[in-house]
């Protein structure tokens, strides 16, 4: 019993890990189409805000509170610097907004390589969040809880706001119609960046998150970029809903399948999953209901 | 449409002509080649190339760079001390680019573009697979780093890091002697070394009635198994955790396993691919009192370690750590001038023939070339991470090991597999 | 920005373009292409480069091959392929079994296998030279036209195909890592010594396999060229085009795009199963995600709806990436990085077309920044809303 729920806990904290990446996504790649390769190096910028606002304060707990907004901060202005200067001009072509976003993780890479150095740096986890609790018999580690909490709180917010907000409301109505949209007096050049901000500034956060239980290293953000897609792809493109229950999901069956498999074979397995899934539904998990025949 | 068929064909014919008629040597019977390439080293000037090629981007650049900042300081002390022979030092640097296809063209590019007398550097058992048989064909020499897998011993090549003999044998050795361990979890990164490590280990413990209680492989630069793997760590009991698991991995491993409380005290994890220089990465907290099987410390107390030392750190920062790879790497350039010297001649033949028996008063102590499977005699150390981020030795072994890459002096050993090329 | 021009007005001047471009005539300037081609390839490279420059250009033509399939899949079929490595490594690791099984000592088992257990049974399949050839093309073939037939049907496109590639060529380098003692794992398959009989240590047979892949990568060109030319070729364009139309005019359009995605992967599994005795190695870092998206980046640079294009400009980059990483080291990925950036971005065309924009610009001070002639393949439908970008839909 003790071992299927640490493992339920194992999928739980990845499908979370998952869902902070993918929650961005779901925003860049789900409400507006263009596909952000950069996306994992916005990420990797969080936790680079994570390591540097320690240098300066030094407490690490502290330090990860203050660096939460800021991750969030410095990861939307890059993501509004990146829509400005290059998205804008590809919104008609999204394929090649993700050849375009992918040279841009290049240069952020090295970028940061040659910023920070190639070896990883050392980000300390707070005192309060060593550890770990008792759930129901089994252990969850503390860092882990956080990063569930706040991939749950993230989804909630993101969701009052495109709900109840006046800003949501416009992020929808451009989503929806960009031309009626436009006609109804809505800024959509303004509502694009701030789509774009919010989601990459998403990012940051993960990457806050990350540095709890992962280096923090230039190439950080590649490692999760193509399953943080697959999730939003599957859970149906721009459904929030569809990004948590695909990226929970996902995280429990690798943790199912390596169970029983080795590490790597879970991953083909689950990787052949989605894909296989996505021929059997295309439109992922939720699809918008659309009279458009493309 | 026939119009534009006609110089295609034509094309084609000139193609398969000049392709017939480019044919050269067949492999003959004992799967020999005749041909080799005669190597064409420049000895006529003051100065002598040689070749450093290390990953400088990438995902390995991480741990090559440091080796190629060893190597360069090495460089720079011989040329002070007179050079080579006489001649001065001119270094060819290549980036490997973490890639193995990389390293086999680079290695090609400097063995018959840069014409350099030896090639220092590889990290990865990939990269050096790669680089092999372009040593192998163009008669080069090529001086490798790194601790590895063992069952291999190329002509070509001198592996100045440890064997497994020297490594891993020794680690086991003190888990059984000394901490009394009669049960191990293996942990390590799923590709080659770990996997033969752990071969290894399994074949060692059925000697010595250990039992291994348990193998799991995390793939290279991937994190998401670990909290799976120290469930099934934590569950197992086991009296000692052997890691081999290798770059970031190591971070989420050590995070999740205090995490879950548990400490060296309780259950010791014994790591072979964590050197200063990842300390920090990893997080010192996670790591005090946590064992290391190395041939090199920082913490060495000898002359030759303080001058090593004193000398990187001047060059690159007092904050700048030394690790068993960069004194491997230091210590290879060091043997080949020895060789070189030795030999009287820079020629590979040459250089091949007097190898053996060359020894060097190195950082880690004084280490001898094995004429007869190229690598060196080194002492093995056990370390334990302490507060500052350095280890410290608690243990070592009596006295430099002679290297067995293919493990024929252990009975217990007979039944793994080994590459006949080699072995 | 492309709203200009409707699809079909774009697919006619693609299908009229290389008859009115440039002074010559289309046919003379094809011929006189082909056979600059065969003197640069054949008569000048040999006789000017060193063995090691032929050897680099050798392992470049292996990845041009690739590019000239992306070229007809994404440049004339608008299919953004970002899986190739996974059709390449096909190619690659059949070659390498081959080749691993002839170099074999006496006992023969392959040198990887050091850790115990069994030669697999598939290891068997590619034994003989004419299995080995054979898989090299039918294994790749058959599983691009299974995978093709499942996607295309369910009209899966656009990012979400690419995604789906991309997953494909993710799985398929896991799953050759985790099989350290069938497949050798993260090490690869290396150390061949012969192939099909040749010692590959002599340098004349290395001239020998430079020459093999100089011939292949042009016929190959020829293949495509045709293809483009014929109808088949008009049809694939309209469907990029415009798929709805294509259908709603009767054409399987599933089918047609099935053809061109089966010739990119075999044209990519040709080209790995060359690269392998040409570069002495395969690993699962050659097929990975990252591999995939740098076979697109000479594809892009060199104008990915052009013939030549897709050609000329991996060349370009290969060469590019070697010489400069040779000077300037690190500092190449920059290099690297803002190439792509501003070449898709401002030159979607390739940089082929910059004599063409200027052109256009002079002419049309506030024009758009496409070049005539050179279509915007990903396109979607005039007015791009999310739902243009989204597969399947009702």
């Amino acid at each position: 019993m003790d071992a299927v729920l640490g493992q339920l806990y194992a999928g739980l904290s990845l499908g979370s890990v998952l869902l902070l990446i993918a929650l961005g996504l779901t925003l860049t790649f789900g409400q507006m189409g263009v596909i952000n390769m950069a996306h994992g190096e916005f990420l990797m910028a969080g936790a680079y805000t994570t390591y540097v606002v320690q240098q300066v304060v030094g407490g690490a707990g502290l330090s990860l509170l203050i660096a939460l907004p800021l991750a969030f901060l410095v990861g939307g202005l890059l993501g509004v610097l990146l829509e400005t200067t290059l998205i804008s001009r590809l919104y008609s072509r999204p394929l090649d907004t993700l050849l375009v976003t992918w040279g841009v993780a290049l240069v952020l890479q090295q970028l940061a390589r040659d910023v920070f150095g190639a070896p990883a740096v050392e980000v300390r986890t707070p005192e309060w969040l060593k550890g770990n609790v008792d759930l129901f018999g089994a252990p969850f580690t503390k860092g882990r809880l956080f990063i569930l909490g706040l991939a749950l709180t993230a989804v909630l917010v993101l969701g009052v706001v495109l709900r109840y907000t006046a800003l949501g409301r416009r992020i929808r109505a451009v989503v929806q119609s960009r031309g009626l949209a436009e006609t109804s007096g809505i800024d959509t050049r303004a509502t694009d960046r701030l789509t774009f901000f919010i989601g990459s500034g998403l990012a940051g956060i993960a990457g806050v998150a990350l540095t709890l239980i992962a280096s923090t290293q230039p190439y950080m953000g590649q490692t999760y970029i193509v399953d943080a897609f697959l999730v939003v792809v599957a859970g149906g493109v721009g459904r929030v809903r569809g990004a948590v229950l695909m990226a929970f999901g996902l995280g429990v069956l690798q943790a199912t399948f390596a169970y029983s498999q080795s590490v790597s074979t879970a991953k083909v397995l689950l990787l052949i999953c989605v894909i296989a899934f996505l021929q059997v539904r295309p439109q992922g998990l939720f699809s918008v209901k659309s009279r458009s025949l493309v | 449409m026939t119009a534009l068929r006609r110089p295609v064909t034509v094309t084609f014919a000139l193609a398969a002509l000049l392709a017939a008629s480019a044919c050269g040597a067949k492999v003959d019977e004992n799967g020999d080649s005749t041909a080799d390439v005669e190597s064409c080293i420049d000895t006529s000037g003051d100065s002598v190339k040689i070749g450093l090629l290390n990953s400088m981007s990438g995902t390995m650049s991480i741990s090559e760079q440091t080796v190629r900042r060893s190597l360069e300081l090495a460089a720079a002390e011989i040329n002070a001390d007179g050079g080579v022979l006489g001649k001065r030092l001119e270094l060819v640097t290549e980036d490997g680019a973490s890639e193995p296809t990389v390293f086999a063209e680079k290695a090609t590019k400097l063995l018959q573009s840069d014409c350099v007398a030896a090639v220092f550097g590889g990290w990865t058992s990939s990269s050096r697979k790669a680089m092999l048989p372009v040593f192998e064909d163009n008669d080069g020499l090529l001086f490798y780093p790194v601790q590895y897998e063992g069952l291999e011993a190329s002509e070509n090549i001198f592996y100045t890091g440890a064997t497994t003999n020297q490594q891993i044998i020794p680690a086991l050795d003190y888990l059984r002697t000394e901490l009394g361990a009669q049960s191990l979890y293996l942990v390590g990164s799923d590709y080659v070394f770990p996997r033969t490590a752990n071969a290894i280990i399994t074949a060692y413990a059925e000697e010595y009635d250990i039992e291994i209680v348990g193998e799991d492989y995390e793939p290279l630069g991937s994190v998401e198994g670990i909290p799976t793997i120290v469930n099934r760590v934590q569950s197992s009991g086991a009296d000692a955790v052997f890691n081999t698991l290798n770059g970031d991995s190591n971070v989420s491993f050590f995070s999740q396993y205090s995490n879950v409380g548990l400490t060296a005290e309780t259950m010791p994890v014994l790591s072979v691919s964590i050197a200063e220089e990842e300390v920090p990465g990893i997080g010192v907290e996670r790591l005090v009192g946590q064992y290391t099987a190395w041939n090199y410390y920082q913490t060495v107390q000898s002359p030759e370690n303080e001058a090593f030392v004193a000398a990187f750190q001047e060059a690159y920062g007092s904050d700048a750590v030394t690790s068993d790879p960069m004194e491997a790497a230091y210590t290879s350039l060091y043997l080949w001038r020895n060789m070189v010297e030795a030999a009287g001649s820079f020629e590979v033949d040459d250089v091949q023939e007097a190898a053996g028996g060359i020894s060097f008063a190195a950082p880690e102590g004084p280490v001898t070339v094995n004429g007869d499977n190229h690598h060196i005699a080194k002492t093995a150390l056990i370390g334990r991470v302490n507060p500052e981020g350095l280890i410290d030795t608690v243990w070592s072994s009596a006295g430099p090991i002679e290297p067995d890459p293919c493990l024929e002096g252990y009975a217990w050993a007979a039944s793994l597999e080994r590459d006949e090329t080699y072995c | 920005m492309i709203g200009s021009a409707t699809p079909a007005e774009a697919a006619a001047a693609e299908v009229s373009a290389p008859r009115a471009r440039g002074p010559w005539t289309g046919r003379a300037a094809m011929l006189a292409t082909y056979a600059v081609a065969a003197i640069v390839l054949f008569g000048a490279a040999p006789a000017m480069l060193t063995d090691f420059r032929l050897r680099m250009l050798a392992q470049f033509l292996c990845v041009a091959m690739v590019a000239v399939g992306i070229g007809l899949a994404w440049g004339s079929g608008g299919m953004l392929t970002l899986g190739q490595g996974l059709f390449f490594g096909l190619g690659a690791y059949i070659m390498a079994m081959h080749l691993q099984l002839s170099s074999a000592g006496p006992s023969g088992r392959p040198a990887f296998m050091v850790t115990g257990s069994d030669l697999p049974w598939w290891w068997e399949l590619f034994r003989s030279p004419a299995t080995a050839l054979l898989g090299i093309v039918a294994v790749p073939g058959l599983l691009a036209l299974l995978l093709g037939l499942s996607v295309f049907r369910r009209r899966v496109k656009g990012a979400y195909f690419a995604i789906l590639s991309q997953a494909s060529a993710a799985a398929f380098a896991l799953l050759l890592i985790s099989q350290q003692n069938t497949i050798g794992g993260s090490n690869g398959l290396s150390s061949f010594r012969q192939f099909f009989g040749f010692a590959l240590n002599d340098p004349v047979n290395r001239r020998m396999l430079y020459f093999i892949a100089a011939g292949v990568l042009i016929a190959m060109v020829a293949v495509v060229h045709q293809l483009r030319r014929s109808r088949y070729g008009e049809l694939l364009t309209a469907v990029r085009d415009g798929e709805e139309r294509a259908r709603f005019l009767g054409y399987d359009t599933a089918m047609v795009k099935v053809v061109a995605y089966v010739v990119a992967a075999v044209f990519a599994a040709i080209g790995g199963a060359l690269f392998v005795p040409i570069v002495g190695i395969i690993s699962p870092q050659n097929v990975g995600v990252v591999p995939s998206i740098g076979f697109l980046v000479g594809v892009a640079v060199g104008g990915r709806a052009t013939l030549f294009g897709p050609v000329l400009g991996s060349l370009a980059v290969s060469y590019a990436g070697s010489t400069l990483s040779e000077q300037i080291e690190s500092g190449w990925v920059y290099v690297q990085g803002f190439l792509f950036i501003l070449v898709v971005a401002f030159l979607p065309g390739g940089l082929g077309s910059i004599a063409a924009v200027v052109r256009s610009r002079r002419r049309r001070p506030a024009a758009d920044e496409l070049p005539r002639g050179v279509p915007e393949p990903d396109a979607p439908d005039p007015e791009p809303t999310p739902a243009d970008v989204r597969s399947g839909g009702a």
